[in-house]
C-alpha cells in the first residue's frame, strides 16, 4: 500500500475524534516543549557562567581560603589569607612575571540615599583593582592608598547603583550614601560617593556594574561583625595578574610554594585560574541542564504513554474496520503501518508544536529576572530542536508500534465478529 | 477452479470441540452459479469462511487454480482475497463514515491501483448505483448498501463472487435485486458465484444446489448429476471433471 493513502487514512481516523487526538498529542507538545525550554535555560546558565568567568580575563590567577579541617571548626570559611599574603605575592623579587595584585572582600549591603534603597554586592577593594580587572572609574577616582591607610568612609560606585539612587552617575558625585549590613541593616555608615565606574553593561548573568567598592581596610577595621575574631587582615580572595597567560601555569605553582612557606607548611587556600574555574562551573552547570533535561523528558515518556493507551483503545474499538480491512485484502504490514503511522502523525505533529512552544518560551523568558536577582539566560541549541523531534518521533515509533502488532494479527473472522 | 477434499473445521471452546464442519468434499467448475443450502448453525458461514479465504480449515485441502491455498501463509491468503475472490457479508460489513466510491476503492487501496476513482465508479455504475457515489452507509438503503459492498467485491475484477446470506437482512423485492445482479453478472463476465441462502426461491436463481446439514454436505445437484452419468459414485480420488452447468 502506497504510503500516501496510509497518511490519508491515518489523518482521517484522527480526525473522527478530534478531542482524543487533541489530548494526547498534548502529551507531547508538554513533553517537546519542557525539553526545549528548560534545555534553553540549562545551556542559557552554561554560557552566562562561561561569559562571566572568560569575561575575568585569562591572565588571572585567584588565590582563595580553603576550609581546613585542622584548627578551626570544619564547614567555617577558613580565614587564612590576609593583606600580607597579597603583599607578598606582589614582591617582584620573588614572582617577577607577576604584573599586579589586588586584594578584596565581599558582602551584601543595603545602600540607602534619597529614601532609595538598594539591595547590592560590597567589594572591599585596595587601589591595585582598577588595573588588575581591567575595570576603571568613569567618573571620579577609585580607592586611593591614603583612603586605605585612613580606614576612609568613601565609596565607588557601580553606575546601576549610581543611577538608581542618584538618577545618574554624574549626580551621585560627592553625594552621601549609608551602606548598612546585618539583618535589617542595623549596622550602617554614611560614606561619601568619590567616583562611579565605567559600565561593562549586563550581557552576562552577573552584573559587574550592580555594585559599590569601599576601602579593604574600612571594611576590616570598622564593621565589626564583619571581622574575624582571629585578626583584621584577612582577605576572601586575591587576585593575581600575570603579563601572560602562558605563564599561568607556573605561577601558579610558584604562588601556592610561596604561601605554603608562608602558613608553616598548610595548604590552607586555593590557587585558581580562569580555566580551573571555568571547568568547575561548566561541571555544574551541565549538571543543571541534564537535570533539568531528565525531568523533561519524564514527561515525554509519560506523553508517550499517553500515545500507547490511546492506541490500543483505538484498535480495540476498530476492531471490526480491522476485520474489514483485512477481509478486502489487507496485509498484516498494511494495518501494522496504518498504526505506526497514526502514532507518528500525532507524535510528529505534537512535536512540532512542542518545539515550537518551548523556543517561543525560551525566548520570551530570556532576559526576565523573574523577581531575582540575575536575568535568566536561554539559549535554544538547533541540536535540542532535532533531538526533541528525533525523541518525539521515536516515542511514536516506540509506543504506536506494540498496539498497532496487536491490530495487525487480529484474525479477520474474529474482528468481523466483533460489534 | 475449487475443489476441496476432506475440509474439517472444528471449533474449541475450552474442553467443548464443535465440528462445524466435517469431511467436506466440493468441486466447483469456472462459470458456476451455485447455492448453498441448510438449516442455522449447519456450518453454510464456516464453509464460505473457508471458501473465501477468511477462515482455514482445520486440515483438508483447498485448491484454488491450481494452488494449495491450505498451505498459503497470512499475507499470502490476503493476496487471494484481493485479488482473486469478492466477499459478500450479510451485513455488508461497509466502513461507517466512508462515501460509496471510497467502500469501493478500499481494496485497490491494498492493491497499489492509481485509477482507484475511475474503477469504482464503474463498479458502483454496474450495480446500478451510479447516483450514489457520495452517500455514506447510513444515507443508503439496506439493498442499496449490498450492492456497494458487491461493487467493492467486483472493483478488482476477481473470478469468483462468495456472498454469504446477501440477501438475508433484505426484502423480498430488494432480494430480487441483488440476485438478478449476480446473475447478470455471472452470465455477462463468467463469473463464478457461490452464494449462502436460506428461501428456496432465492437458490432457483442457481443451476447448482448443495444442501449441508450438521456440518456435512448431504445432497449435491453436480454430485449427483455425475453419479448418475457414470458408472457408479464419483471416486474420492478421481478428479472433479469440468462441470456441465445442465
Ligand atoms: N467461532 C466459533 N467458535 C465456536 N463455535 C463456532 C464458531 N463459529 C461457528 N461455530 C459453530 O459452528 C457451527 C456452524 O456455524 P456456522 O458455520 O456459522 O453456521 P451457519 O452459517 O450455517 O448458520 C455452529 O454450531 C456454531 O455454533
Ligand atoms: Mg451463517
Amino acid at each position: 500500500m502506497i504510503i500516501l493513502d496510509t497518511m490519508l487514512i491515518a489523518i482521517r481516523a484522527l480526525g473522527t475524534n478530534k478531542l482524543r487526538t487533541g489530548l494526547t498529542m498534548l502529551g507531547i507538545v508538554i513533553g517537546v516543549g519542557a525539553v526545549i525550554a528548560l534545555i534553553a535555560a540549562g545551556q542559557g546558565a552554561q554560557k552566562g557562567v562561561t561569559e562571566r568567568v572568560n569575561g575575568l580575563g585569562s591572565n588571572l590567577i585567584f588565590v582563595r581560603p580553603a576550609q581546613t579541617q585542622q584548627g578551626g571548626v570544619r564547614g567555617q570559611i577558613a580565614t587564612s589569607l590576609t593583606t600580607q599574603d597579597a603583599a607578598a605575592l606582589n614582591d617582584p623579587k620573588l614572582l617577577p612575571q607577576v604584573v599586579g595584585v589586588t586584594a578584596q572582600s565581599n558582602a551584601t549591603t543595603q545602600a540607602i540615599a534619597n529614601g532609595v534603597n538598594v539591595s547590592t554586592t560590597l567589594t572591599a577593594a585596595d587601589p591595585n583593582y582598577p588595573a588588575v580587572r581591567n575595570f576603571y572609574p568613569a567618573i571620579g577616582r577609585f580607592i586611593t592608598d591614603q583612603d586605605v591607610s585612613s580606614d576612609a568612609l568613601v565609596t565607588v560606585l557601580g553606575s546601576t547603583v549610581a543611577t538608581e539612587l542618584f538618577g545618574s552617575p554624574q549626580s551621585a558625585m560627592n553625594q552621601t550614601v549609608r551602606l548598612a549590613f546585618g539583618p535589617g541593616g542595623r549596622f550602617g555608615f554614611n560614606f561619601q560617593v568619590v567616583g562611579v565606574m565605567q559600565t561593562l553593561g549586563s550581557s552576562s548573568s552577573t552584573n559587574q556594574d550592580d555594585q559599590v567598592f569601599v576601602p579593604i581596610s574600612t571594611l576590616q577595621s570598622r564593621i565589626r561583625f564583619l571581622r574575624n575574631p582571629l585578626g583584621q587582615t584577612n582577605v576572601q580572595q586575591i587576585t593575581v595578574k600575570v603579563a601572560k597567560s602562558s605563564q599561568i601555569g607556573v605561577t601558579k605553582n610558584e604562588i601556592t610554594n610561596l604561601l605554603l612557606q608562608r602558613h608553616g607548611g598548610t595548604q590552607d587556600f586555593t590557587v585558581l585560574s580562569q580555566s580551573d574555574l571555568l571547568a568547575t562551573a561548566n561541571q555544574v552547570s551541565r549538571t543543571l541542564t541534564i537535570l533539568l533535561g531528565a525531568i523533561a523528558g519524564i514527561s515525554l515518556v509519560v506523553g508517550g504513554i499517553g500515545i500507547m493507551n490511546i492506541m490500543l483503545v483505538s484498535v480495540t474499538e476498530r476492531t471490526r474496520e480491522i476485520g474489514i480491512r483485512k477481509a478486502v485484502g489487507a496485509r498484516r504490514g498494511d494495518i501494522l503501518l496504518q498504526f505506526v503511522v497514526e502514532a507518528l502523525i500525532v507524535t510528529i505533529a505534537g512535536g512540532i508544536i512542542g518545539i515550537v512552544i518551548g523556543v517561543v518560551a525560551a525566548r520570551l523568558a530570556n532576559g526576565h529576572n523573574f523577581g531575582g536577582s540575575s536575568a535568566v539566560q536561554t539559549v535554544v541549541s538547533p541540536l535540542s530542536i532535532v533531538a526533541a523531534f528525533g525523541v518525539s518521533a521515536a516515542i511514536g515509533l516506540f509506543f504506536g508500534i506494540y498496539p498497532a502488532f496487536r491490530a495487525s494479527r487480529l484474525d479477520p473472522i474474529e474482528a468481523l465478529r466483533t460489534e | 477452479m475449487i475443489r476441496l477434499r476432506g475440509i474439517t473445521k472444528i471449533y474449541r471452546t475450552g474442553d467443548v470441540e464443535v465440528p462445524a464442519l466435517v469431511d467436506a468434499r466440493l468441486d466447483i467448475a469456472d462459470g458456476e452459479f451455485l447455492a448453498i443450502m441448510g438449516p442455522s448453525g449447519s456450518g453454510k458461514s464456516t464453509l464460505m469462511n473457508i471458501l473465501g479465504c477468511l477462515d482455514r480449515p482445520t486440515r483438508g485441502t483447498y485448491e484454488l487454480d491450481g494452488q494449495f491455498v491450505h498451505k498459503m501463509s497470512d499475507d499470502q491468503l490476503a493476496m487471494i482475497r484481493n485479488r482473486r475472490i469478492g466477499f459478500v457479508f450479510q451485513s455488508f460489513n461497509l466502513l461507517a463514515r466512508l462515501p460509496a466510491v471510497e467502500q469501493v476503492e478500499l481494496p485497490l487501496i491494498y492493491r497499489g491501483v492509481h485509477n482507484r476513482r475511475k474503477l469504482a465508479m464503474q463498479a458502483l455504475a454496474d450495480v446500478g448505483l451510479a447516483d450514489r457515489t457520495h452517500h455514506k452507509p447510513t444515507q443508503l438503503s439496506g439493498g442499496q448498501q449490498q450492492r456497494v459492498a458487491i461493487a467493492r467485491a467486483l472493483v478488482t475484477r476477481p473470478s469468483i463472487i462468495m456472498a454469504d446470506e446477501p440477501t438475508g437482512m433484505l426484502d423480498t423485492k430488494t432480494s430480487r435485486d441483488v440476485m438478478e445482479t449476480f446473475a447478470r453478472l455471472n452470465a455477462e463476465r463468467n463469473l463464478t458465484v457461490v452464494f449462502v441462502t436460506h428461501e428456496p426461491e432465492v437458490a432457483a436463481y442457481t443451476r447448482r444446489v448443495v444442501h449441508i446439514r450438521d456440518g456435512r454436505i448431504v445432497d449435491d445437484d453436480a454430485a449427483r448429476a455425475e453419479a448418475a452419468g457414470a458408472s457408479g459414485p464419483a471416486s474420492a480420488a478421481a478428479p472433479a471433471p469440468a462441470q456441465a452447468t445442465a
